[in-house]
């Protein structure tokens, strides 16, 4: 298992956000947790990335326990994020942006580091159409395409996207779907948080569902997507 | 009471005096002026102790004259050399006595998530602890007991300490019917060149973008593996350095400094940042020459008793017509 979280609890003040979450990501697939607004998706990316702390529980990355290493450690041994409300650098350039995306790597004057570029640029075409306008100017789609390929310049091997397909147009979230499926094919782990349940559970390997804090369903994609319950609570009438 | 007569006579017939002694001094306002903008842009804090930074640099800058064996008949090439050595010295010190500051009167508090009053009222006690020490400063190496070594250094800790020599002035060129001198040009010309590195070090050099991401936006810099405790550390060294060549050039000026000397220049270059566009390095540079110039050009028409009005009311005016000052708010956001 690259990553591992075993009985997490995390807190805001005295309101606990989650409660004993415990699941394990596999190297090379795509895991996603889908759950209702403020089931505690977006925590649980956060501390694993290291934004919140953990009041008990692990979290173990490629076999090292990394539950109390600072956020900035956390990309340096792989794990990147792309942030809910897509947290992208409002004040610098496309360009810029991505090259904030790869700051903690060492090899920023390498052709690999280049070849990253055009990596991002050939999955998100517009970006390069972009590259010199500033940030804070792009569309929302746009914003949410940069805050992806930004995650991605830091090469990891995990990478945590929270609901990347928020506010675009059907047409959009199909094409970010796809993304999502040729990162994985590039050899990228990856955790999504989605608010799109049906098209989450028909890519990911396996699946977990989030309620006021715990898991309570997990399976896989295929699973999830047959069972009742789910089919209720998530999928509405859509699929 | 006389009526406040305006002095148009004396201000067209002095114009490029005033305006070039203007900019020297609004030059000054500028560096340090950066100082408090960059931790305001990073932490969303006034940094009250940042002219007790500064304050520290004029005296490196005196006791380095001192003791390079400076005397009333120091002149030439020798002053020359003995200011550079004085202004890698206060920059330094200056630096020094900022991460003193980040370390002892912030980190604690930042890491506590305290409320922003607290830093703020943690900033006003360390800016009085920074100074009395200076003003202290005969007592306390009588504590230790240094006295005797340092005498020179510590005596008349409250009063005004002055250059051993009169900084003498050469004419080089005219500007209208004003001669520009030697110190003039040096004061403008290496605190525009200081301001442009560190422009192009928060704008290209890695770290700067990693200054500039905190700024912006604190959590997403942390995904990003920016370790925010080193550019907060880096924007108060950064601050320190410029306060610290601020200090010197002030020297350069004025000749003279006392314990309490940071507080009226903190107090202005703190406006000149706000008039810029608080956050906003490039604010701080037009915030700083705007009013070291409307300055001079305002006591000139009303009078110099009323220069510090002059600043003040200035600032009113900006802040009512641009509240975000001159170039508008924020190190990270549309401008740096
Ligand atoms: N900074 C915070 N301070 C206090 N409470 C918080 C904070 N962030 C989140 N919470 C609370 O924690 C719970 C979980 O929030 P979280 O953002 O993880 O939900 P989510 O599953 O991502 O929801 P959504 O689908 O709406 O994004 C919510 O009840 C929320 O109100
Ligand atoms: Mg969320």
């Amino acid at each position: 298992m690259l990553l591992e979280v075993e009985g997490l609890c995390v807190n805001y003040g005295h309101i606990e956000a989650i409660r004993d979450i415990s699941f394990s990501v596999a190297e090379g697939e795509i895991t996603t947790l889908i759950g209702a607004n403020g089931a505690g998706k977006t925590t649980t990316l956060k501390t694993i990335s290291g934004l919140r702390k953990v009041r008990e529980g692990r979290i173990v990355f490629d076999g090292k326990d990394i539950t109390n290493v600072p956020p900035f450690e956390r990309v340096k041994l792989g794990i990147s994020q792309s942030p809910e409300g897509r947290g992208i650098f409002p004040g610098m350039t496309v360009r810029e942006n991505l090259d904030m995306g790869a700051y903690a790597r060492r090899d920023r004057k390498t052709a690999a580091y280049r070849e990253d570029f055009d990596r991002v640029y050939q999955l998100f075409p517009r970006l390069q159409e972009r590259v010199s306008q500033t940030a804070g100017t792009l569309s929302g789609g746009e914003q949410q395409m940069l805050a992806m390929g930004r995650a991605l310049m830091a090469r990891p091997r995990l990478v945590l996207l929270d609901e990347p397909s928020m506010g675009l147009a059907p047409r959009l979230i199909q094409q970010i779907f796809s993304i999502i499926a040729e990162i994985k094919a590039q050899g990228t782990t990856v955790l999504l948080v989605e608010q799109n349940a049906a098209q989450a559970l028909r890519r990911a390997d396996q699946a977990h569902v989030l309620e006021t804090g715990e898991i309570v369903r997990s399976g896989t994609g295929e699973e999830l997507s047959g069972d009742e319950a789910v089919k209720a609570a998530y999928l509405g009438g859509d699929v | 009471m006389h009526a406040l007569a305006l002095n148009f006579d004396f201000l067209f017939s002095n114009f490029s005096q005033l305006t070039v002694t203007g900019l020297a001094l609004g030059a000054v306002y500028a560096m340090v002026a950066l100082g408090y903008t960059m931790v305001y842009g990073v932490l969303q804090l006034i940094n009250f102790a940042h002219s007790e930074v500064f304050m520290y640099g004029t005296f490196a800058t005196l006791w380095t004259v001192y003791f390079m064996g400076g005397t009333a008949h120091t002149s030439g090439f020798a002053l020359a050399r003995m200011f550079a050595v004085a202004m890698v010295v206060a920059m330094v010190v200056s630096a020094l006595v900022a991460l003193l500051l980040e370390r002892v009167a912030y980190r604690p508090l930042l890491r506590r998530n305290s409320p922003q009053l607290m830093a703020l009222i943690s900033a006003i006690g360390a800016s009085f602890v920074l100074s009395e020490s200076m003003g202290l400063r005969d007592n306390i190496t009588r504590w230790i007991g240094l006295n005797d070594n340092f005498s020179r250094y510590v005596s008349g800790a409250r009063d005004t300490r002055g250059l051993p020599m009169d900084i003498q002035t050469h004419k080089l060129f005219p500007i209208g019917n004003y001669q520009v001198t030697n110190i003039d040009l040096i004061v403008i010309c290496c605190a525009l060149l200081m301001m442009l590195l560190l422009d192009q070090f928060v704008r290209r050099s890695r770290l700067g973008r990693g200054i500039r991401a905190v700024a912006q936006d604190p959590e997403s810099a942390a995904l990003m593996g920016v370790n925010s405790t080193r550019v907060v550390q880096l924007t108060f060294l950064l601050g320190g350095l410029m306060a610290g060549a601020a200090a010197t050039l002030y020297m350069l000026r004025i000749g003279a400094t006392r314990f309490d000397a940071g507080f009226i220049l903190g107090v202005k270059a703190f406006t000149a940042a706000v008039m810029g566009g608080i956050g906003n390095l490039r604010g701080a540079l037009v915030g700083g020459l705007v009013l070291g110039v409307a300055e001079n050009w305002g006591s000139a028409l009303v009078g110099t008793q009323w220069k510090d009005v002059v600043a003040f009311v200035l600032l009113v005016v900006i802040l009512l017509f641009r509240p975000t000052g001159i170039l508008g708010e924020s190190l990270g956001k549309a401008r740096v």
